[in-house]
């Protein structure tokens, strides 16, 4: 079996046997991670351009890695080096990106269908780190690699998302990719803050995070921005924390075996409390580590590599 | 120098007309409108099977001119109009230089009299430079030619200064257009608010930001016993207003477009920026309504919102790119194949909020073929199949979401003044 598109959109065009797929693979590959030589030639001579027109030091360092152990050429590619800034349209770019010719490029960009746009100009295969307020797949799909690894199974698992959902792309990609794989979601988060029509992704909403939390097997909390607030969406992130901070007494409410999980870069204090961020339940930092396995993964399957095949290459790696 | 007009069927409502019959045409006026008419030395066209109707008019168009010649200029525009079936647009004052003075008025006319193929009815700001505060010189702009008064692309934000226009306007007997849209509420959205912006990660624009500006500015007209007239009505809930206000007998007209009435917010879920115009396309249900205020009478006019757009300045991300679709071309076969064919409005009806209703609300000569009146005439054919080829658009722009659509009936002679401007007859 292989993946049906040559990019990874978003997780909502995926079916949950490609997103099984991805997973599996990630998997086999999260072997050559813990070697002592980090590397296999799975991915030599093929180049990967890393088009962060919005900064994330974490999602392009984790992608770079990933690169690096699949031995492929990467090349950094960000608006401030490049000629965005002189007001380059993106298609333009994306012609001149494609007649450098690489075989990826993996785009991060504020504007929601910026990949789209991509992957309609150019013959290489596009993956999207993160389009505005719309996916995130790789994110989605470290989380459920998470799960996977903590829970052994996503199916029938209760996961509470906490805080901005309006804003983020982290949230959309993992309703997508949870209720693909069967598990109940509920949403929690101060409701100026929750879109219009989410119940028709198939989650329920909350207004009282102690509701949402109420005997979950997942807690995922959300980054929040403190523009959010000078936007008014909250009177202060005093209060925010007051009403939505994951705080010690709040996990109690979940499952005794509950995991806590947040993409990161975390704000102690705002959503979540430090005693909860580093005790026993966190996973934070698991999550970075399986991120690379989830993004080797999905550059190997895109690159034609198809499942199964992932750890005979590894076992048998060239010289 | 005449024409004869032989064996169309005329469809005429100002006239409760239905019937074929032959017109005459003299000196750019109908002479005469009978069952057979002979006329010696007067050229005779034959249009046995097609329908005549007096002439279209879009009263809500962006001929970009001056200052955009790059996506629209009355040329071009008007050329795009005849070859949809238009003989009249009326174009919006958001140019450059803003259409706040008489001589910007003066200008399109000029360009209209040297390059134009249909009229030209300059529609002038209410406020100087659009900026929502003073208003514009109007008894000059009226006498230099323009015949309505709206900020569009913009709503009158403030709410004192559209009762002074509306108050002011009664001296020339004019509407005051408004596009409702509290910009407060509707905060930089994109795409309509609901399912489908949370779906794409894009900013909403929610529909309460075109309601409470529709309810404001109906509360207004009736203070005023001003005539306001509300473009492009996107969403159920301002139609229920309209609906309700002209039932307690304010002076409220509405038009509503081409792309509202055919497609729903779905359309927008390749972030294809074609689909992205302002008001969003909305929800089925709103769509559904739309359809039904046709139906009813609710909605007066069908105007398109022509806004044409270079395709660089579409080709880019979604909400960077600019709001409008472009009509003209289009509106007549969209409204024969998807309202006419399958019976939801009658052919009568369409001509209705296509020329009678238009030429009512705005002031201008039209909308009816008594005899007298200006020989301006859309002859359609009802069976013929249209594609939709932006390419071949006269338009100077390319933005519509209908391209490689197929439709049903469409325009095939326009005649303004007695004169074929433009024509796809054999
Ligand atoms: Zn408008």
């Amino acid at each position: 079996m292989n993946l049906r598109s040559p990019h990874l959109l978003g997780i909502e065009p995926l079916a949950s046997e490609e997103i099984t797929l991805i997973l599996d693979t990630a998997e086999s590959l999260a072997q050559i991670s813990q070697r002592e030589i980090k590397k296999v030639p799975t991915l030599r001579g093929r180049t990967v351009v890393n088009f962060f027109v919005e900064p994330s030091t974490r999602t392009r360092s984790s992608f770079e890695i990933a690169e690096k152990r699949l031995s492929a050429d990467s090349l950094n590619f960000s608006p401030g080096a490049s000629s965005l800034v002189k007001g380059e349209t993106l298609a333009d770019t994306a012609r001149n990106l494609e007649a450098m010719a690489p075989d990826f490029i993996v785009i991060r960009h504020s504007e929601p269908g910026a990949p789209h746009m991509l992957a309609r100009i150019c013959r290489c295969s596009v993956i999207n780190a993160g389009d505005g307020a719309h996916e995130h797949p790789t994110q989605a799909l470290l989380d459920a690699y998470t799960i996977r690894q903590k829970k052994g199974r996503i199916a029938g698992l209760r996961v509470a998302i906490v805080g901005d959902i309006l804003h983020s792309r982290v949230v959309r990609s993992n309703i997508f990719l949870l209720r693909k794989m069967g598990a109940e979601v509920v949403l929690s988060g101060p409701p100026t803050l929750i879109p219009q029509g989410i119940e028709r992704l198939g989650v329920k909403v909350e207004g009282r995070i102690e509701a949402a939390l109420e005997g979950v097997d997942v807690i995922m909390m959300l980054r929040v921005q403190l523009e959010r607030q000078t936007r008014g969406y909250f009177p202060s992130l005093r209060e925010y924390f007051r009403l939505y901070g994951l705080t010690a007494p709040r996990v109690r409410l979940a499952r005794p075996d509950a995991i806590i999980m947040h993409p990161g870069p975390i704000n102690r204090g705002v959503e979540i409390d430090s005693e909860v961020a580093d005790g026993p339940w966190s996973v934070i930092l698991e999550q970075v580590t399986n991120g690379v396995a989830v993004r080797m993964a999905v550059l190997y399957l895109l690159s034609g590599g198809a499942g199964g095949g992932a750890e005979e290459e590894i076992r048998n790696p060239e010289a | 120098m005449g024409l004869l007009l032989r064996n169309g069927r005329v469809v005429d409502p100002s006239q409760g007309l239905d019937e074929s019959l032959d017109v005459l045409i003299e000196d750019g006026k109908i002479a005469r409108l009978e069952r057979r008419l002979t006329a010696q030395g007067v050229a005779s066209i034959d249009l046995r099977g097609k329908v005549l109707a007096p002439g279209f008019i879009d009263m809500h168009a962006h001929l970009r001119e001056p200052g955009e010649e790059w996506k629209e200029t009355v040329a071009s525009g008007t050329a795009a109009a005849a070859a949809g079936g238009f003989c009249s647009v009326a174009c919006m004052p958001n140019t450059n230089p803003v259409n706040d003075e008489r001589a910007v008025t003066e200008f399109i006319l000029g360009q209209a009299r040297k390059s134009g193929r249909v009229r030209v009815y300059p529609i002038a700001a209410v406020s100087k430079g659009l900026s929502g505060e003073e208003l514009a010189e109007m008894g000059d702009l009226v006498d230099g030619g323009a015949i309505a008064v709206s900020d569009d692309g913009k709503p009158v934000a403030s709410g004192r200064l559209l009762r002074l226009a509306l108050e002011y306007a009664r001296i020339f007997g004019i509407p005051v257009i408004d596009h409702c849209e509290d910009p407060d509420l509707s905060d930089g959205g994109v795409v309509n608010e609901g399912y489908i912006s949370t779906l794409l990660g894009l900013k909403g624009w929610n529909r309460t930001a075109e309601d409470t500006i529709v309810a404001r500015d109906i509360a207004m007209a009736a203070e005023t016993a001003g005539r306001i007239h509300i473009a492009h009505v996107s969403t159920e809930g301002s139609l229920e207003l309209i609906r309700r206000a002209r039932a307690g007998g304010v002076r409220v007209s509405c038009e509503v477009t081409p792309h509202h009435l055919t497609l729903t917010e779905e359309a927008c879920l390749t972030y294809d920026t074609t689909t992205k115009m302002n008001p969003p396309l909305r929800t089925g249900a709103d769509r559904e309504a739309l359809l039904e205020g046709l139906k009813d009478g609710t909605v007066d006019v069908i105007a398109t919102d022509h806004a044409p757009h270079h395709s660089d300045e579409k080709n880019v991300e979604f909400s960077r790119a600019p709001f409008g679709v472009i009509g003209l071309e289009t509106a007549v076969s969209l409204a024969l194949d998807r309202l006419v064919r399958p019976g939801m409005i009658s052919i009568g009806r369409m001509v209705e909020l296509m020329s009678v209703n238009p030429a009512r609300i705005l002031g201008v000569p039209g909308g009816t073929l008594k005899p007298g009146a200006p020989a301006d005439i859309t002859v359609l054919d009802l069976e013929r199949e249209f594609s939709v080829e932006p390419a071949r658009f006269h338009s100077l722009s390319r933005n519509t979401p209908f391209g490689g659509w197929s439709l049903r009936g469409g325009p095939v002679a326009t005649i303004v003044a007695g004169e074929i401007v433009h024509s796809s007859l054999d």
